[in-house]
């Protein structure tokens, strides 16, 4: 019955799941997690490219002072596509559906999710969405932001606006994100296979549930908010617009009760995708593992106490406004727990600067900016000067490209070699990496300084400022544009080194990094049923028992060595599963 | 006992990734639970701006809920109740329902049938509800609220518009004229051209509305700046009891009470048309016999979720229909 004893380090699988079956067809109405996970990725990047080239327009156009190439108009269309392209179409879904669905059930050692049609239904769902958005970008004069704040969402330009296509694609979104939560949490709690406790469970894991937690309660309320504004701009309600007695404030309020725990939809993944990474390339045990999952769940459950932190100048009173500072500042504590992790688990490792590491590293350093940035946000005093300036601007990019985005993109070439099977260019990758750090901070760096200037956001023109703060605006202006570019360059590169190795890149082996969680004992790519036998779970982040196999030059685990560390019990055989289903 | 997933012994209600029937079985429960937390939050955004709205224009919610009609509301509401009942007691049934023998798929099937009924029993009297308001002219929204069921009304079918227009505060600048306002010529409205822009929105529509209706009371009474409106309906006194939208009495943006109302039933009746669909495909699952006391999880979730979409009622009805 134990399967130990004759499983072989790398199973050599020719079955996987790329050719498993053929056709669009299976592909298109594949119930496979991973099929829905490469599918979600290749959205995802695609919508990125489009958001991206949004970002480009608005970087362009602000190069210099004075009336450039995009009317007013267009530059508010083109910083309100770019908004909420980015957020919902692909930062929100980026680890979690994209990676995590490839991901999570592998590492827990389940077959698949727990309603595998619910989340193929959730892909068409984004998919739906998505068709919305293009619809928006079409119809034109989608001009709002991505916050859709009232009274502007409600009257601007005319019924056939891309307000509500725009406002539908969202809402329709918030349910595909609503649904791959609810299947992630069942499947934590319902499909661990004997042995997989829960502090047994990789920290990606902690995140990603801690996240579909989230998704789950706080998604709801941005669905009946986006219907209510639906309904007050296609039929005047009432309830948000001012001229009809309704309250502007409380559309902030519902908006934000949303899109802070949203904020943290972006980053937990991002932060699971960093315990792993740092972890398998300094090749050292992680540490405070409890401390980075209960974090997980403690940024989750504050997150949604703080919202109000986005409404500070919008008349709310002062005593709510203290409140939220005070929350605000505590949310902060569970991410330094994590960094501080980090770091400790960093030191004395013996640390591989390979792609996914730079990434991890510039996740680091870039949130560490991001995060203590907020904490000037959530200072009233300070705020009250920020509010609606570069500064802002600022601060949300280094948490949501600078470390959310940067993680999914480590996170990418963490698991590239078991999505694809092949190995990308490392000497390319280290390269494209670092272009994208250095482009990435030069365009948002001078961005911190704009903002204490008085740089308002969401300006087309800068031209009509004192002359002396119009030629200081010029100056940073010009290097965020310029990094921009370099970033772009960096995202080209990676792009094609990526898609390159799809065709040259060298077989990837099943474990070439050195990880030793469950999705490194099945084959690269892995098979249709993820394990061809049913693994055991050791230690995740015990690398001791890893030794490197120059034939396969890969990974293997030294089963001498495992036995000596097994967990009591821990052997691979499916009569716990009563037992354990309890929990 | 090892149920082991390499024993090909899977009955075919249970899908590959799952081990055994009980593993499945939760899974669904946690999944649905899940679910209805998601549509509780869903609600209770609704919920959370009822109250805003009502403690900012509580007058309102009191003098409009008058035109709900308790009666209708009452019934549905004990239809509701019923059928969830005979929900509940066809879980039971499905529980204990033999494989083989398929004893209790009669019960099984009348009791489904029943649920049904409910469902469509509530359905059709919230249309009757619903049809009875806009034929008294509380149409959903505020574009609508004033046409006039009869064009012979005193009141001008443009007016509804202007009202929108009216109250963004661009065009609270200056004075605008009689022909700007497209009012009916019978009216004379005269704007202070100082009006403080940040309460003039509210003004402007009580002084539109009084203008429109006749309504001088309304107009005048809290007003700070005075805006003088002096109205000349001869017609108007002809048409003095005949439509609630004439009250003199009606305070304005009554028809308000009404968007929230069409909203949240409105939503409300979308899940009870799902909930519908979902007792008819049971239905048909039930026709077949393939529920029994080895597998019901279809029939035991479907019926809580019919179960909360019974419960948000349970709210609606009193917030909506008895407040007065
Ligand atoms: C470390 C803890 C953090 C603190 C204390 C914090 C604090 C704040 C505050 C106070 C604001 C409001 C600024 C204003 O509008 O005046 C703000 C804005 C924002 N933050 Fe953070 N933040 C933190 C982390 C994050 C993370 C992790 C993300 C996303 C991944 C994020 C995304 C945003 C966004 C998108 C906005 C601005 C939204 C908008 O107005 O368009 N923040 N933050
Ligand atoms: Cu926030």
């Amino acid at each position: 019955m134990s399967a130990i004893d004759t499983q072989p380090q790398t199973p050599v699988v020719v079955d996987n799941y790329l050719n498993h079956t053929k056709g669009v067809l299976s592909w298109a109405l594949t119930l496979d997690h991973k099929r829905i996970g490469v599918m979600y990725t290749i959205s995802v990047l695609l919508s990125f490219f489009l958001g991206g080239m949004f970002a480009l327009l608005v970087r362009t156009e602000l190069i210099a002072p004075g009336e450039g190439f995009l009317t007013q108009d267009q530059y508010n269309q083109a910083f309100s596509l770019h908004g909420a392209i980015m957020v919902f179409l692909v930062i929100i879904p980026s680890v979690p559906a994209a990676l995590g669905n490839f991901i999570m059930p592998i590492m827990l050692g389940a077959k698949d999710v727990a309603f595998p049609r619910l989340n193929l239904f959730s892909y068409y769902l984004w998919v739906f969405g998505a068709i919305f958005f293009v619809v928006a970008m079409f119809t034109g004069s989608l001009d709002t932001g991505w916050t859709f704040y009232t009274p502007y969402s409600i009257d601007t330009d005319s019924a056939m606006s891309g307000v509500i296509p725009a406002l539908t694609g969202a809402f329709i979104l918030g349910f595909s994100s609503i649904f791959t939560g609810m299947n992630f949490i069942v499947t934590i709690h319902r499909l661990r296979p004997p042995g997989m406790t829960w502090f047994r469970m990789p920290l990606f894991l902690w995140a990603i549930y801690a996240t579909a937690l989230i998704q789950v309660l706080a998604t709801p309320v941005l669905g009946i908010t986006l219907l209510l504004l639906i309904m007050e701009r296609a039929f005047g309600i009432g309830i948000f617009n001012p001229a009809l007695g309704g309250d502007p404030v409380l559309y902030q309020h519902f908006f934000w009760f949303y899109s802070h725990p949203a904020v943290y939809i972006m980053i937990l993944p991002g932060m699971g995708i960093i315990s792993e990474l740092i972890a398998v390339h300094s090749h050292k045990h992680i540490c405070g593992y409890k401390f980075i999952a209960f974090s997980s769940v403690a940024i989750a459950i504050f997150g949604f106490l703080v919202w109000g932190h986005h409404m500070f100048v919008s008349g709310q009173s002062p005593l709510l406004n203290a409140i939220f500072s005070a929350i605000t500042f505590s949310v902060s504590i569970p991410s330094a727990v994590k960094m501080f992790n980090w770091l400790a688990t960093l030191y004395k490792g013996s640390i591989s600067l390979n792609t996914p590491m730079l990434y991890a590293l510039s996740f680091m350093f870039i949130f560490a900016i991001g995060g203590l940035t907020g904490l000037h946000l959530g200072t009233l005093a300070t705020d009250v000067h920020l509010h609606d300036t570069y500064f802002v601007v600022a601060h949300f990019h280094y948490v949501m490209m600078g470390s959310a985005l940067i993680a999914m993109i480590g996170g990418l070439h963490h698991w590239w070699p078991k999505i694809t099977g092949k190995m990308y260019n490392e000497n390319l990758g280290r390269l494209g990496c670092i272009l994208v750090f250095v482009g990435f901070n030069t365009t948002f760096l001078p961005q911190f300084v704009l903002g204490s200037q008085g740089m308002p956001r969401r300006y087309h023109d800068y031209s009509n400022f004192l002359p002396e703060q119009v030629e200081l605006y010029a100056t940073y202006h010009m290097w965020s544009s310029i990094g921009s570019y370099i970033m772009a360059v960096g995202f080209f590169l990676t792009a094609g080194y990526l898609i390159h190795s799809l065709f040259a890149g060298r077989r990837a082996p099943a474990n070439p990094w050195g990880g030793r969680s469950l999705e490194w004992q099945c084959a690269s790519p892995p098979p249709y049923d993820n394990f061809a036998v049913t693994p055991s779970v050791g230690d995740c982040y015990d690398f001791s028992v890893l030794e490197w196999d120059e034939k396969e030059q890969g990974y293997r685990i030294n089963e001498e060595a495992r036995r000596k560390q097994a967990y009591p019990g821990e052997v691979a055989d499916r009569s716990g599963a009563e037992k354990l289903d309890g929990d | 006992m090892a149920h082991d997933a390499e024993h090909h012994d899977h009955p075919d209600h249970l899908a590959h990734h799952f081990d055994t029937p009980k593993q499945q079985f939760e899974a669904g429960k946690l999944g649905m639970w899940l679910f209805i937390a998601t549509e509780i939050l869903l609600f209770g955004g609704l919920f959370v701006g009822y109250s805003v709205w009502r403690g900012n224009h509580p007058e309102l919610f009191e003098y409009s809920s008058h035109f709900l009609d308790t009666t209708m509301g009452g019934i549905n509401t004990a239809v509701l109740i019923a059928s969830s009942l005979t929900m509940a007691a066809a879980v039971t049934v499905a529980q204990r329902n033999d494989p083989v023998k398929q004893d209790k798929r009669p019960i099984l099937i009348l009791l489904l049938v029943l649920t049904l009924c409910g469902a469509a029993g509530f359905m059709v009297i919230k249309y009757f509800e619903w049809t009875h308001k806009f034929a008294e002219g509380w149409y959903p929204g505020v574009k609508y609220y004033e046409k006039p069921s009869d064009k012979s009304h005193t009141w001008d079918s443009h007016a509804g518009v202007i009202g929108v227009e009216m109250t963004t505060i661009d065009t609270v600048d200056g004075a605008p004229t009689r022909g700007d306002l497209g009012l009916p010529d019978t009216v004379t409205v005269e704007l202070p051209a100082a009006a403080p822009v940040a309460v003039a929105p509210d003004h402007f529509l009580a002084d539109k509305l009084a203008a429109v209706y006749g309504n001088d009371d309304a107009a005048h009474a809290g007003d700070p700046h005075g805006a003088d409106v002096t109205t000349h309906d001869a017609k108007h006194d002809e048409h003095e009891q005949t439509h609630p939208l004439q009250d003199p009495h009606r305070p304005r943006d009554a028809h308000i009470f009404f968007n929230i109302y069409y909203m949240m039933t409105g939503l409300h009746g979308i899940h009870v048309i799902i909930g519908g669909i979902v007792i008819t495909w049971l239905l048909i699952k039930s026709f077949r016999g393939q529920f029994h006391r080895d597998y019901f999880t279809p029939v035991d979730l479907g019926g809580l979720y019919w179960h909360v979409v019974d419960l948000i009622w349970i709210f609606l009805f009193p917030l909506f229909y008895l407040i007065h």
